[in-house]
């Protein structure tokens, strides 16, 4: 079985949004909401400082609190690529999965449903990537399955130093930063 | 001498087109990807075109789903995308859409800037602006209109304008941004950085840059490559007062005091020639005056520079000799909107020279010579020939001006000489924003018989328009052929993906019209843009049928470097690159360039100083509803330390005071460790005032406002806009 995830290279990446703009037409996300987001994070004082920029969406998470939480059983582990979705039908928009999410990652749409990242499975079911991933000018987005070793997601993690948001939330997320 | 440099820089450009065109084969189609016929079915179509939301000109390829314009994504076969656009064209689609834009040609019907207009026809509105115009040619001469471009989309009105007989065609590209740059490298190298800059920043081990914030600044492919050269471990050095998001990737960040560039530009060369670290066998074959440049450097020590620069000695000379371990692949970037203090020629000319010493230009990692294509332009009649000349720059007053003052223009307006001017077109740049000094610009504009905007949106220059003629956006419309000089040849077609949705038009339709009713309508032989493009192509041997399936032609790669067969040409005066400048020592200015240390402002006040978001293109953007949803406002950076004394706090809405009492719009503060505390920093392009701009109306606040003061550059006449400064004035006083 695959697990999809991402591995993103926070020495490349430049924080320009770009993977926000195109999740946001690729998704026809609506006007005053976005299912992914730059986070800046400073240390230092000036002139000594240091900076990651982080591209940050749901983090597809292998033990989902989202999907424990949801009272019909519209969030739900998908069969490819142990994707977290939402079935748009099926959700009565309570907000339990918003609460429970430790990543700020879903919001409601204004059609009433709990939205979020789906990694784009109607790309990856194509063969292609992730719109935020196949546009990012700095190439500094990977995407893959985890579960094999001889990926290229894979083959960064085994090679580069790395880190993921909130371990200690027992999510077990998808993504990793590379620093 | 500026002449001859210019007609040498001419001649040579035009022998590189030849070979370039010798050996362009067009690649065969199987060679291309298809990329726009993968996705027909579904209810989809492909269809390649290229970006307009800055002037980079990417290659992109929209998707249209079920009739409505999906998405835009880059052209993988276009050289400057690489497959992948920046966030402002992949959130182009935005401007399709926009609900603030123009929709009508418009004629003003009360005082100039009350934004009232009255909706007319395109006969009516076109068949007004022909007869200003004639009543001005008549009583002034037909130079007494001036024309005000940005990007491409200017091309047909300044062939209109220039049929008409004026030689006032100008771009505020030149003199409020990259202008003293182009001169710099012109005096050193005689020849241009041109655009897109010929860096060659993916294959630099070591590259340098002074205040340009690449990353958030989002010119595409020098992003691309950018983060190329980050990940392939370039050394990177970074000169800021502010930690930009290229400092965070450097191995060395400088923390300059603003407006002392050129001491380090100056200490940096002082080592490298004390040490002997430069490239001496370029230096010895290519250089002019090498001797003379060298002892000139002698008191611009280390030392004597930490005191204006404020960094130590030690690093200025670490960093001295880093940048010459890896020459000639470092490349000392020149930047681009270089209008900063008013001696910005010189400075740009100490980066050049700083290349020259480390044998970056022509050079792999440096430099390299771009190609293009031949692609002749269109067979048009001679343009009538002017009798008074430009009136931008009477007696060569900025003698190595080499195009065309947007402020000498103003000034022209405004005081009537060397003769006066009573007609403006602004197309597609918001004057207000672009050139420092509303004021100024208003007052020139009491002076006008006849003010034409063309644009999309209703900007704040088009608020104070006799007439607005509302165009299509890139996505409804075709322009002139991008014929690319850069790193491989290649030609790029604008096409329209869908309609406009009211009665906005293209520029080449307006243009051609208005032509035809000023009675010049021989200069447009062509009736429809396919026929100009047909003709054009064919003459170079190349197909519309292929371009409008491909939306790119590339041709065969030339040799780019000195090493690969190049012929290292330096069309200046001595045809050497000038270490030390004759033609500058005629006119009255220093041969090699000496510091002299910037004003300071009044105590308590901070310098202001702007830049870009990646976001969004100069004040063209705000009130599309994609890239506005990425940043709406923006925010006034001031160092944390500063936020605390004032007692105020992150996010709080303050307003900025300047030194003639102007004050701004509410601002949010953003308190960071990412600034030095004796200047504040805001992105450009916000603070919107035009009423028609309902979205962005008065969100932020507009550096333009704040730029009163201006240092104009002698040499060519830019107005250098980071001398002004700024006071912290609560929000409650104004609220």
């Amino acid at each position: 079985m695959a697990r999809f995830g991402m591995v993103i290279d926070t020495a490349k990446c430049v924080g320009c949004m770009d993977c926000v703009v195109a999740c946001k037409t690729e998704n026809n996300v609506p006007e005053g909401f976005n299912r992914d987001w730059i986070t800046t994070e400073v240390h230092g004082t000036f002139p000594t400082v240091q900076m990651e920029i982080r591209s940050e969406r749901c983090n597809q998470c292998a033990t989902p609190p989202c999907v424990y939480s949801c009272p019909t059983g519209a969030s739900h582990v998908h069969d490819v690529g142990g994707i977290v979705l939402v079935t748009k039908e099926e959700c009565i928009g309570c907000k339990a999965c918003i609460a429970s999410c430790p990543y700020d990652a879903r919001f409601i749409h204004p059609e009433g449903y709990a939205d979020k990242c789906t990694f784009c499975i109607h790309r990856v079911e194509a063969g292609m990537d992730p719109a935020c991933v196949a546009v990012c000018p700095t190439h500094c987005m990977h995407f893959g399955d985890l579960d094999d070793p001889n990926s290229p997601v894979s083959k960064l993690l085994a090679s580069r130093k790395h880190h993921s948001l909130m371990p200690e939330a027992g999510t077990q997320p998808s993504i990793f930063y590379l620093t | 001498m500026n002449v001859i440099s210019r007609r040498r820089f001419l001649k040579i450009s035009g022998v590189t087109a030849g070979v370039a065109a010798a050996g362009a084969g067009v690649l065969k189609g199987s060679q291309l990807l298809s990329s726009s016929d993968m996705m027909e079915s579904q209810g989809t179509r492909r269809i390649p075109t290229f970006c307009d939301i800055c002037f980079w000109k990417c290659g992109a390829i929209a998707t249209v789903k079920d009739g409505k314009l999906w998405k835009i994504e880059g052209n993988p076969e276009d050289p400057l995308s690489r497959g992948r656009l920046c966030p402002r064209g992949t959130g182009g689609i935005g401007a399709h859409f926009d609900p603030d834009r123009l929709r009508a040609p418009l004629i003003r019907r009360n005082d100039r800037g009350k934004e009232e207009w009255v909706e007319v026809t395109w006969d009516e509105a076109l068949d007004f602006i022909a007869v200003k115009m004639q009543a001005i040619k008549k009583s002034y001469g037909p130079e007494s209109v001036a024309f005000f471009s940005h990007g491409i989309g200017g091309n047909f009105f300044k062939h209109t304008l220039k049929a008409f007989g004026t030689p006032n065609i100008s771009a505020p590209s030149f003199a409020q941004c990259r202008g003293p740059r182009d001169v710099g490298f012109r005096l050193t190298f005689g020849e241009d950085v041109s655009s897109p800059e010929r860096t060659d920043i993916a294959n630099a081990q070591c590259l340098v840059l002074m205040g340009s914030h690449l990353g958030e600044n989002m010119h595409n492919t020098q992003v691309q490559e950018f983060a190329e050269g980050v990940g392939k471990g370039a050394t990177i050095i970074v000169v800021d007062p502010r930690f930009s998001v290229a400092a965070s990737k450097a191995k060395h960040y400088l923390p300059i005091k603003p407006g002392t560039d050129l001491a380090l530009l100056l200490a940096w060369m002082n080592v490298i020639v004390k040490e002997e670290l430069y490239d001496k066998e370029y230096v010895k074959q290519y250089g002019f005056g090498f001797e003379q440049f060298a002892a000139s450097l002698a008191e611009y020590t280390p030392a004597w520079a930490y005191v204006e620069t404020g960094i130590e000695p030690e690093r200025i000379v670490e960093t001295a000799r880093e940048m010459a371990r890896f020459k000639p692949s470092t490349l000392v970037h020149p930047g681009r909107h270089v209008t900063w203090y008013g001696d910005d020629t010189q400075r740009s000319r100490a980066i050049a020279l700083l290349n020259a010493l480390l044998g970056s230009w022509g050079r792999k990692g440096g430099f390299y010579t771009p190609a293009s294509m031949d692609v002749p332009a269109y067979p048009y009649p001679d343009y009538p020939k002017s009798v008074r000349g430009k009136v931008d720059n009477p007696d060569h007053r900025y003698p190595f001006a080499h195009e065309t003052i947007t402020n000498g223009i103003r000034e022209a307006t405004i005081t009537g000489k060397p003769y006066p001017v009573k007609g403006w077109f602004v197309y597609a740049t918001n004057l207000l924003h672009a050139l420092p000094n509303e004021e100024e610009t208003i007052h020139a504009i009491q002076n006008l018989d006849l003010l034409v905007v063309i644009d999309v949106i209703p900007s704040e220059i088009a608020g104070w328009a006799d007439v607005v003629l509302p165009e299509s956006v890139y996505l409804e419309r075709h322009d002139d052929l991008n014929v690319e000089w850069f790193r491989e040849p290649f030609i790029g077609l604008r096409q329209p993906v869908v309609e406009s949705p009211h009665d906005q038009k293209p520029n080449w339709w307006m243009a051609k019209r208005l032509a035809e009713k000023l009675g010049l309508g021989h200069f447009y032989p062509w009736k429809t843009i396919e026929e100009y493009f047909e003709q054009r192509l064919s003459a170079g041997g190349y197909s519309l049928e292929t371009l409008k399936k491909q939306g790119i032609i590339r041709g065969a790669k030339q040799p780019i470097y000195f090493d690969d067969g190049v012929p290292a040409e330096f069309p200046t005066p001595s045809g050497k690159i000038e270490f030390y400048s004759l033609q500058l020592a005629q006119a009255g200015f220093d041969p090699v360039p000496r510091y002299t240390r910037p004003p300071a402002g009044p105590p308590g006040s901070f310098r202001l100083l702007y830049g870009r978001s990646p976001v969004h293109s100069f004040s063209r953007t705000q009130s599309n509803r994609i890239l506005s949803d990425m940043m709406d406002e923006n925010e006034v950076w001031i160092n944390a330390d500063i936020v605390r004394r004032y007692g105020l706090k992150d996010g709080e809405y303050i307003r900025l005071k300047n030194q003639d009492n102007v004050i701004s719009n509410r601002i949010k503060v953003k308190a960071t460790e990412r600034i030095r505390p004796e200047c504040v920093y805001m992105v450009h392009g916000f603070g919107h005032t035009a009423r028609g701009l309902k979205h962005p109306f008065m969100k932020g606040a507009s550096d333009a406002q704040l730029l009163t003061r201006y240092a104009v550059d002698p040499l060519m006449g830019g107005t250098g806009m980071n001398v002004n400064f700024v006071t912290i004035e609560p929000e409650a006083a104004h609220g």
